[in-house]
């Protein structure tokens, strides 16, 4: 690759590859995100490799392995473009018939189309499907189009224009645009993004920096490591874009070490960034020099917190600092003003600056503009990431996309914000989605995960699960929330396990309070937010688990009780091979019976019963 | 024993304190784990205290201070498996194999780990086995996936 020298040979340079790409009449993409790797899809890629290989269509047929499409559900993912032809579920033997009849002849292969769980009509366009019709896929939309390993791909959609346009302008009016735009921060809290950098613009300081927060701790998120993997460039565009604007010369961004190969595509990308001189010295011929490193994180949620991310970076341990009197934007990283922004952040920049505040200012609500990625799991039928406008109700997002819950069930609540966030109940389902809505209603926007519970799923359980999840995590540099999620968790633990007593609820408010209050940084200070949002408005349950020892949703093992109904049992004896603990005996013909003092209520029996003879009593 | 290995890994980083967290990675994918000797000389090596390091090797979920098992499993505790019923996976896993998360058989056979999120909420709940992907498992699903093993181990 030769350097790029100005911004006239970027241009030349992208329809030099557009022309190339020319040649190709059709595109496979084959989906590469996390979802899809666990259902096999290397091995579509693979077979497609090996039938285009065979048929001599690798001249005429360009294969993609692309990022995360976001319907994980439906994975592996397969799309023919230019049609938009959507395929789902492709395993490996289904690859010749698809070259058989769609490459070579044009024609739909219906059994691997998307059937409308309503009407049960099969869907043959991308942007038809239920899952994709009412997002808004301004940041994500890009993942399917292009192969994160290739530079080439992402400057032939536009990719670096933003940068050029960017250079031409002052500092003061690329951070005038960010602010004009209203975007805010998409790691949870939501500071506004332009003043951030402005901050750290005008700190003192010679030596600044620019990080991205890829430290997605939140169990059940996953929109950033999508985004860094499927397209990382669009990142770093908006690191140099923001770098630029603050004044900052190294960048860095800051991985999970569980996601390999997050690490991986951003390393490719920043290699590719510098080989074709759009890192490193005079970008672009606009005498800015820029550079950026990956700094992998070691596997610690407070780490994504911004002042123990950095303590990280600086190879220290993750105990956070108080913030409230020196901002990172002041002293952040070996004490230099530094600006931490998460990954959506940094990829929403490239798009506004493309298009213009003005476009992004009229996307959402009137607190929070743009859009959002949600990672819409749990409980739901149509598993997966979605990006839609600010101000969606939750309704929307659950139900016509996320296509309600899975198997039928009732719905009971939606879990967002991940540990820092809460869980919101039915009656909730219409608040619209932005910043303030949801913490007014107890929760947050957090990172954008967004857990949807049916009514199998206990609330207490719920709150057992994110303090036990916060014990683990706390870094135990400040005494309440070290010892005070502790505390809250073994109140709970004994309201699950039969040991509640009356004054449980009242107790565990208080120490909720003081946690939050008297906590140094976020981790503690919004720990409580899943016990205090269950019981405001799961109060019930918690009542029954303490007063009658019942847990409603049949989660809590302590108390239940399996037994076999001997009018319902046929002695099929069924539940007394399923049972790993060899707790159930019988006779067959005869009424089988469950040793109480053995079972451990792991449900396997039930859940192989024809007859309906196994209940909890 | 450890010397020519950890002093080619520190002068991948030109024995620069502040990559300590990626120094410890690279040496624990070399020796699967940080022995003790090797701490002492990383802090005598980039003139740290033992403590500094110990600290680091102990607070980063990542870096581990006793040997791997020959065969991993892991078993996701995301919110979204956990709904799912992931405990009542992870009860049949640790029955089976005979420890808690976290440990390793003493015939260092098999560890057992829990991960926060795999990212995989789809398919959950996920247990991965040797890198290999199971999805929507309940306990009688682990308990095959692990006589398997055991099998084919044996083989």
């Amino acid at each position: 690759m030769k350097k790029i020298k100005t911004a006239r040979n970027l241009e030349q340079y992208r329809q030099e590859i557009i022309k190339k790409d020319s040649k190709y009449k059709k595109i496979i993409t084959v989906c590469g995100g996390t979802g899809c790797h666990a259902y096999g899809c290397q091995l579509v890629k693979q077979r497609f490799q090996k039938e285009l290989q065979r048929n001599k269509l690798l001249n005429r047929v360009r294969l993609k392995f692309t990022g995360c499409h976001g319907f994980c559900e439906r994975g592996p993912i397969v799309t023919i473009r230019p049609e938009n032809i959507f395929y789902q579920r492709v395993q490996e033997n289904d690859v010749p018939e698809i070259i058989k009849e769609t490459i070579s002849k044009g024609r739909v292969v219906k059994r691997l189309l998307y059937e409308d769980s309503i009407t049960k009509e099969k869907i043959v366009h991308m942007e038809e499907i239920p899952f994709y019709k009412f997002q808004k896929r301004l940041v994500l939309g890009q993942n399917g189009l292009l192969e994160p390993d290739k530079i080439q791909d992402y400057i032939a959609v536009g990719g670096y224009s933003a940068l050029v346009k960017a250079l031409k302008l002052s500092s003061e009016k690329i951070i005038e645009i960010i602010k004009n735009s209203g975007l805010r921060g998409r790691g949870g809290a939501g500071f506004p993004t332009g003043r951030k950098w402005e901050f750290c613009r005008e700190a003192e300081g010679e030596i600044k920096y620019v990080i991205c927060n890829c430290d997605e701790g939140d169990p059940g998120a996953y929109m950033d490591r999508s985004l860094l993997e499927g397209n990382p460039h669009s990142v770093i565009e908006g690191m140099i874009i923001g770098a630029f604007a603050i004044g900052a010369k190294e960048g860095y961004i800051y991985v999970r070490h569980e996601y390999p190969l997050a690490c991986r595509n951003a390393q490719i990308a920043i290699n590719q960034a510098r080989q074709l001189g759009l890192l490193g010295k005079d970008i672009l011929g606009s005498e800015f020099d820029f550079d950026i490193k990956i700094g992998k994180g070691g596997g610690a949620f407070v780490c994504g917190e911004s002042t123990a991310l950095i303590a990280s970076l600086e190879g220290r341990v993750g105990e956070p600092r108080d913030k409230q009197h020196l901002h990172t934007t002041e002293s952040g990283l070996w004490g230099k003003p530094t600006n931490i922004n998460n990954v959506e952040t940094w990829a929403n920049v490239p798009l506004i600056i493309n298009k213009g505040p003005e476009w992004f200012y009229r996307i959402g609500t009137e607190k929070s503009k743009g859009t959002k990625i949600f990672s819409l799991v749990g409980k739901v039928k149509n598993t997966g990431l979605v990006e839609v406008p600010m101000g969606m109700t939750l309704r929307e997002i659950i139900f016509d996309i996320g296509g309600g819950t899975s198997d039928g069930k009732e719905f009971k609540a939606v879990q967002t914000g991940g540990p820092s966030g809460g869980c919101l109940p039915a009656e909730s389902l219409d608040l619209s989605v932005d910043y303030e809505q949801l913490s007014a209603a107890g929760s947050m926007m957090g990172s954008g995960g967004m857990i949807v519970m049916d009514e199998t799923t206990c609330m207490v359980d719920v709150a057992k699960y994110f303090l036990n999840f916060l014990k683990e995590e706390s870094c135990g540099k400040c005494l309440p929330c070290r010892e005070g999620i502790k505390r809250m968790l073994e109140i709970v633990t004994d309201i699950t396990e039969g040991r509640g007593a009356e004054d449980s609820l009242a107790l565990l408010e208080e120490l909720a309070t003081v946690v939050a209050d008297t906590s140094l940084c976020g981790l503690g200070k919004t720990a409580p937010n899943p016990v205090l949002s269950t019981l405001r408005y799961f109060r019930n349950e918690y009542e029954n688990h303490v007063r009658n020892r019942k847990c409603p949703a049949e989660v809590c093992a302590p108390l239940l009780r399996y037994v076999i109904l001997a009018d319902c049992c046929k002695g099929c004896g069924l539940c007394m091979k399923a049972c790993p603990y060899n707790a159930i005996s019988g006779r067959p013909k005869e009424v089988y019976t469950i040793n109480q003092d053995i079972c451990t209520k792991c449900g396997s029996c039930r859940s192989v019963c024809k007859f309906s003879a196994i209940v909890i009593g | 024993m450890y010397t020519r290995q950890v002093e080619r890994i520190l002068a991948n980083y030109k024995d620069n304190r502040t990559a300590l967290i990626s120094i410890l990675q690279d040496i624990q994918a070399e020796f699967n784990y940080l022995p003790a000797e090797v701490l002492k000389l990383v802090a005598q090596k980039l003139n740290l205290k033992l403590i500094d390091v110990y600290s680091i090797s102990n607070f980063y979920k990542s870096l581990r201070l006793s040997p791997q098992g020959k065969h991993i499993i892991t078993i996701c505790t995301g919110t979204a498996c956990h709904v799912r019923g992931t405990l009542k996976v992870l009860d049949e896993i640790q029955s089976q194999l005979g420890i808690a998360p976290g440990d390793t058989t003493q015939d260092k056979k098999f560890t057992f780990n829990t991960v926060n999120c795999l990212g995989a909420c789809a398919i959950g709940p996920v247990i991965v086995v040797d890198g290999k992907y199971y999805g929507h498992t309940n306990p009688m699903k682990a308990r095959q996936i692990l006589s398997n093993l055991k099998r084919k181990i044996k083989q």
